[in-house]
């Protein structure tokens, strides 16, 4: 029915069952627009949002897919400006991904903000004080950037490849993609960095609040350092979920290696200054205001050392060692707990420097306040899990993404004398 | 005709916590006079919007050795560190929707501007910050009863204290009226809450004026603690203190009590810490 759209040489499952596939997670994707409007039209009393939680699970789920959509980022910054040639072969899912993941952010926070209407004021009425204003900038522009990307991966779909303005479009924006890259790079490191920079510059909470280098917290360049170390774990995620549904071999593993040694680094380098932070932060700076670390990890019913351990090194030191050592990395199973962990890793980091903040008491006499969103809230977050379901399923049926696809899954020509 | 005010006020308030009784006449005056909105059911306080909230605040010890203090909680009106006008909420607002007066010492919230992002929520660590969750709404008829003076919020914007600023506008005004356009008395601008108090709590004023009696009371150190290059307005009176005044929030609301218990409950101490430096108050005591 649509073969004339596919990929040449691709083989894909037939239109019924991917347009019942579609229609399944369309139906998720359905909810989560309802719950949407309900917020837009209804206000966000539709939430479980109170005045201790003003940030909750919105802001977690912005934060995390910003993180691990900075796969698309920095595997752009190694193909296009270190020259890491394999990696084109994973770049145009990366982008992909990256795509998701920003248009996601964009959404959630369009829901989240009390006035929707109002959402531009961010722009017109800049405070250049604010952490938030330059993520505001940084991630719209990126957002842009990511679309520019994107472009040319469209533009080779097997019929619109046949317009020759497309075709030659498409063929130049390549040419020039290595500027978009290292802009890509310059505003993630911005963005990336000023998201750290929202919690860390909240100087009366002393569970987020952190030194720093000039106007910046150590947590905007962890959040920089952890999003690109994490996010070519996503990316791989995504590629081995992606392989497991079609059941083919859609990247080479020497590309997929490559990829997990550079993660496994980053992340390792990444782990250290987080203990050397957290280290800090434990024994002098939260001290110099009055709380030992206890403070923060008792006298509450969820929030334990428990979330430190895991974050750190189960999710972090854990996968960082798997990933660094040819031997785990190369072994397929293991590489796959590597970054799940990975990714979990930086969810729940992101969850911590978002939800715990809220929850800590100050104020000696104040209480722990723990929350449990709505179903809008949790409907509204699950939207771009399923948008971006979909949108990888037309991606991959629709445009050539995976340049190996067709060498690593060909078939070979039965000769007559057998 | 345009009106101009060179002088620069630092408005702020002292609360006497072993006169106030948890009464809650400065709630209720606060509400009233700023047109704040409230739910059918406000059982649940943490989405409820109380610009002023009194805590209560115990000795932890049992009978019959308990004591009981309250705490009158407004806007802290932080100056932030150093005292250069970067409250924890007024730096993080991306759409400068709240702003720092330096002619007044005042955080002000631009209701039309603020899109509800909640960043200053979460900054503020006094939770003085309310988000209107709902559209507000009052019974029928009470809306006449409305103060023309301060423009009801809608949904989705955040609001706070306002140390009553439209009072502050009516006095300059009144002042200026009368040709006295750099002083505005005492007694001409004063918060509802102070006002309502029946204890007498509650005193507010211009911590810049020796006359005042916000500042006879808390004689507020014009120089940096030595010991917390961050911390500037600490008070000599060794009986005020300030909340959280370690993280260098530098607010201008103070709290008076004779009991150290109560003193101690304003910040967070480390085992010790507290008799060290409980005595200490300021740069130097000679600076009166």
């Amino acid at each position: 029915m649509d073969s004339a759209l596919i990929p040449e040489g691709a083989k894909r499952c037939a239109f019924p069952k991917f347009a019942i596939g579609i229609a399944v997670v369309g139906a998720v994707l359905l909810w989560g627009v309802f719950a949407m409007f309900l917020c837009w039209f209804k206000g966000l009393n539709q939430t479980n949002m109170n005045d201790y939680y003003g940030f909750a699970l919105w802001i977690w789920a912005d934060l995390a897919v910003i993180a691990v959509g900075g796969g698309a980022f920095f595997t752009g910054l190694l193909r296009y400006i270190f020259k890491i040639d394999e990696l084109k072969n994973i770049i145009n899912f990366a982008v992909i991904i990256g795509f998701i993941c920003y248009s996601s952010a964009l959404l959630i926070l369009a829901i989240d903000i009390g006035q929707p209407l109002r959402g531009w004021f961010i722009f017109w009425h800049a405070n250049v004080h604010s952490m938030l204003t330059e993520v505001a900038f940084c991630l719209s522009a990126y957002f842009a950037v990511l679309t520019i990307e994107f472009i040319p991966n469209i533009l080779e779909n097997r019929q619109a490849n046949k317009v020759p303005f497309f075709h030659h479009l498409a063929h130049n924006m390549h040419g020039v993609m290595a500027v978009f890259a290292a802009t890509g790079a310059f505003l993630s490191f911005f963005h990336q960095g000023s998201l750290g920079g929202v919690a860390g510059v909240m100087f009366g909470r002393p569970f987020a609040v952190r030194e720093g280098l000039l106007i910046w917290p150590w947590t905007f360049f962890l959040f920089t350092w952890s999003a690109a170390a994490f996010g070519p774990c996503f990316t791989l995620l995504v590629t081995r979920i992606t392989e497991a549904i079609t059941g083919k071999k859609l990247v080479k593993d020497n590309v997929v290696h490559l990829l997990a040694k550079i993660s496994g680094w980053m992340i390792i380098t990444y782990i250290i200054a987080k203990i050397i932070d957290t280290i800090y932060w434990a024994i002098v700076t939260a001290p110099s205001l009055g709380f030992t670390l206890s403070h923060f990890y008792t006298n509450n019913s969820f929030y334990g050392y428990w979330i430190l351990i895991v974050e750190i090194i189960v999710c972090g030191v854990l996968p960082g060692a798997l990933l660094i050592m040819k031997s785990t990395r190369e072994n397929s199973n293991l590489r796959l707990i590597a970054i799940i962990l990975g990714v979990i890793g930086v969810c729940l980091n992101r969850w911590v420097m978002v939800l715990q903040i809220m929850a800590v008491p100050v104020m000696s006499f104040d209480t722990w306040a723990l929350y449990i969103p709505s179903w809008q809230e949790i409907a509204t977050s699950i939207l771009p899990v399923a948008y971006g379901i979909i949108l990888i399923s037309i991606a991959y049926r629709y445009l050539p993404v995976f340049p190996q696809e067709k060498e690593l899954n060909s078939v070979e020509p039965v000769t007559e004398a057998e | 005709m345009k009106q101009e005010n060179n002088k620069a006020y630092k408005f702020g308030m002292v609360i006497d916590l072993d006169k106030c009784t948890g009464c809650g006449s400065c709630m209720v005056s606060c509400m009233s006079e700023n047109n704040v909105p409230f739910k059918e059911d406000e059982s649940n306080k943490k989405d409820s919007i109380t610009w002023m909230r009194v805590y209560k605040l115990t000795n932890d010890k049992s009978f019959p050795d308990t004591q009981v203090a309250y705490m009158p909680r407004p806007c802290q009106h932080c100056s932030g560190k150093g005292g250069h006008g970067h409250s924890p909420c007024v730096s993080v607002c991306p759409a400068t929707a709240t702003d720092y007066g330096y002619d007044t010492g005042i955080v002000s919230q631009i209701y039309t501007r603020c899109f509800g992002c909640r960043y200053c929520m979460g900054a503020c660590p006094y939770h003085a910050r309310y988000f209107n969750w709902w559209d507000p709404k009052w019974p029928e008829g009470m809306e006449n009863y409305l103060s023309p003076n301060v423009s009801p919020r809608m949904r989705g914007v955040v609001e706070k204290c306002s140390f009553c600023y439209h009072r502050f506008q009516a006095a300059r005004d009144q002042a200026y009226a009368e040709g006295n356009k750099d002083e505005i008395a005492e007694e001409n601008y004063q918060t509802a809450c102070t006002t309502a108090c029946p204890a007498g709590a509650i005193v507010f004023g211009d911590l810049n004026n020796p006359e005042h009696m916000v500042h006879k009371i808390v004689k507020p150190d014009p120089h940096p603690d030595p010991r917390n290059k961050h911390v500037i307005g600490k008070s000599r009176n060794p009986k005020v203190f300030r909340l959280l005044e370690r993280l260098g929030t530098n607010t201008k609301v103070y709290y008076l009590s004779e009991r150290e218990w109560v003193r101690k409950s304003g910040d967070n101490y480390l085992d010790g810490e507290w008799d060290k430096i409980k005595n200490h108050h300021g740069a130097s005591v000679s600076h009166d």
